[in-house]
């Protein structure tokens, strides 16, 4: 291995998954380096989401290696991929409906935090002090999404845009080495998307890492770095935005090879 | 939730039981308040489980049972301190719930229904097989009563106070336990727990230290019924004895502590009212968990609050978020 391969927070190599005879990824090798803003972009079903469950311990691969922070960390549970320090959002919104807003940013600090059944039942004063500063933590990350004055509302009843913004506050909670967002501007207005726009660059500008799956093209131009294109689970384009957007298999990838013709 | 409102539930609730202590003269109410009690403490447990954490248990009879059984068999076969077989007891049932959880908890879905239901199906029959330790179905006898230091408690007035004071330090203990980390995490997983798993908690285990922990209060309050009674037969934790339990937890309020209280409270009134219908209890029950999930299916406390609500709300003009 080279050196910057030693360097990336995260490095897939040859990393391949069939769903029965669909090969949903297939050989993808990739980097990214720390406090980079990755976009992972691609037609419908180019196997992105499937990539993140990879990543993200949902699915585990066939072949090859997921090496996060020097770990391989290919085929180990959610929870445990999460405890390592690599927090997501989901493609259609998973929050904790019956918890408050704040609680469901409360969740996120639960990597961080240690207190057990019995401690919590029996509130002794150490996790009295711990949930304090589960709560202003979370109340830090819901700031920093703007939902503060919706802290205690259930979660159900905010709108699309909101719960967006929710889900990310909560993963911010778990202060996360690598963020990966899957298709955050999905549902969401100009507006809202301007805004998310400006969070992703706060993000980068703190220095956190970000893998970004997103349809939204002048979106994913504005923050990302580098971009990475999928087709049928094959890695068929990387690089910075202005040459991965001008290159032909890209193009023929997204509208198809009878446009060149 | 305001500290002060917080407090004056506990201060009220003190208050109640010590009211009542003072006022009440008569034997039969304080065996009605006994079980009140007990049935509180098993559909407290039971609503961690399902109303909390959305896992369904559908043989919390058997947990009631071992710990009943334990304790019997123990202090009046053997003649064990009642309080180290009450221990026995616990370690009994959180030992079978843990064997049970861990294949079944791993899994989503109704495995856990299954396997609890075929859990207690079992144990029934043993409570009524093994007749040279159980009695079998004729029952056990001669179960002496609890005693404190000095204090025989003899009698079902004597009786009220302990089980009244457990159920205040179950209920604090559970509105504690459900407003902690690990509260949120089961209630997380109950909405999703995918996204739970994403955010570092271990579902798979998490389910399974709350199906023992609400193991452990069904035997605590299992052994307090067999000196509360001091007989007891295996018709009591019969699988009609598990869907009891759970359509308390369903007309107190799935995730209410307090519902539970009511749940309970209600549904072991309810029986002594309607002597009548003894031989139809069956189908009163079902009526009752029919009748609550069409129309107030938060239960009885969260459903009269919101209709309290609705019409505080209608009555100011106002227009309902």
């Amino acid at each position: 291995m080279n050196l910057s391969a030693d360097q990336a927070i995260l490095n897939l190599q040859d990393v391949s998954l069939a769903f029965g005879g669909l090969q949903a990824v297939s050989g993808v090798s990739f980097r990214v380096p720390p406090g980079a803003v990755k976009a992972v972009i691609g037609p419908n079903g180019a196997g992105k989401t499937t990539l993140f469950n990879l990543v993200t311990g949902f699915l585990a691969p066939e072949s090859g290696r997921i090496v996060f922070q020097g770990q391989d960390i290919q085929g180990r549970p959610p929870h445990a991929v999460a405890g390592l320090g690599i927090a997501r959002t989901f493609q259609l919104v998973q929050l904790f409906e019956h918890l408050t807003v704040l609680e469901n940013v409360m969740v996120g600090r639960h990597r961080l935090s240690r207190a057990g059944m019995l401690s919590g039942a029996l509130r002794l004063p150490w996790t009295r002090r711990e949930e304090q500063s589960i709560r202003q933590q979370a109340w830090e990350a819901l700031e920093f999404v703007g939902l503060q004055d919706r802290a205690r509302q259930p979660a159900a009843i905010l709108p699309l845009g909101l719960k967006r913004l929710l889900e990310i506050a909560r993963a911010l909670a778990a202060a996360p080495a690598l963020l990966l967002l899957d298709e955050p501007a999905s549902g969401l207005d100009a507006v809202e998307t301007d805004r998310l726009q400006e969070m992703i660059l706060a993000l980068k500008a703190q220095g956190l890492t970000i893998v970004l799956v997103e349809h939204d093209m002048s979106l994913t131009m504005e923050v990302a770095d580098e971009i990475a294109v999928l087709n049928y689970g094959q890695l068929i384009a990387e690089g910075p935005p202005r040459s991965v957007q001008q290159n032909p298999e890209v193009i023929a990838a997204y509208l198809g090879t009878d446009w060149q013709a | 939730m305001k500290l002060s409102s917080l407090l004056n539930r506990w201060v009220l609730f003190a208050a109640a039981v010590l009211i009542l202590a003072a006022l009440v003269d008569n034997e039969y109410y304080y065996t009605l308040f006994n079980f009140i009690g007990i049935h509180a403490l098993l559909v407290v447990g039971l609503n961690l489980l399902l109303g909390y954490a959305g896992q369904i248990s559908l043989g919390h009879a058997a947990f009631f049972g071992l710990g009943a059984y334990t304790s019997g068999i123990l202090t009046a076969t053997w003649g064990a301190n009642p309080w180290l077989a009450l221990l026995a007891g616990l370690a009994v049932s959180g030992v079978a719930a843990w064997l049970i959880g861990i294949p079944a908890l791993k899994l989503r879905g109704y495995y856990l229904a299954m396997a609890t239901l075929g859990f207690g199906i079992i144990v029934y029959i043993v409570f009524n097989e093994a007749q040279a330790l159980t009695g079998g179905p004729s029952g056990l006898h001669g179960i002496p009563p609890l005693s404190l230091p000095g204090l025989s408690l003899n009698t079902p007035r004597r009786l009220y106070l302990l089980i009244w004071v457990t159920l205040g330090l179950i209920l604090a203990l559970s509105a504690n336990l459900v407003d902690s980390r690990f509260g949120r995490a089961i209630r997380a997983l109950h909405d999703t727990e995918t996204a739970a798993q994403s955010l570092g908690v271990d579902t798979a285990r998490v389910k399974l230290q709350v199906f023992v922990w609400s193991a452990l209060y069904a035997s605590l309050a299992g052994s307090y019924y067999a000196h509360t009674l001091n007989f007891i037969a295996p018709a009591s934790f019969n699988f009609m004895f598990s869907i009891k339990l759970v359509t308390m937890v369903v007309l107190g309020g799935m995730a209410s502590i307090w519902g539970s209280l009511l749940g309970a409270a209600v549904l072991t009134v309810l029986p002594e009212l309607l002597t009548v219908f003894h031989d139809y209890e069956v189908i009163v029950f079902g009526a009752i968990l029919m009748v609550v999930m069409i129309f107030l299916p938060r239960g009885l406390v969260r459903g009269l609050l919101d209709l309290w609500e609705f019409r505080r709300v209608k009555k100011e003009g106002g227009i309902i978020a």
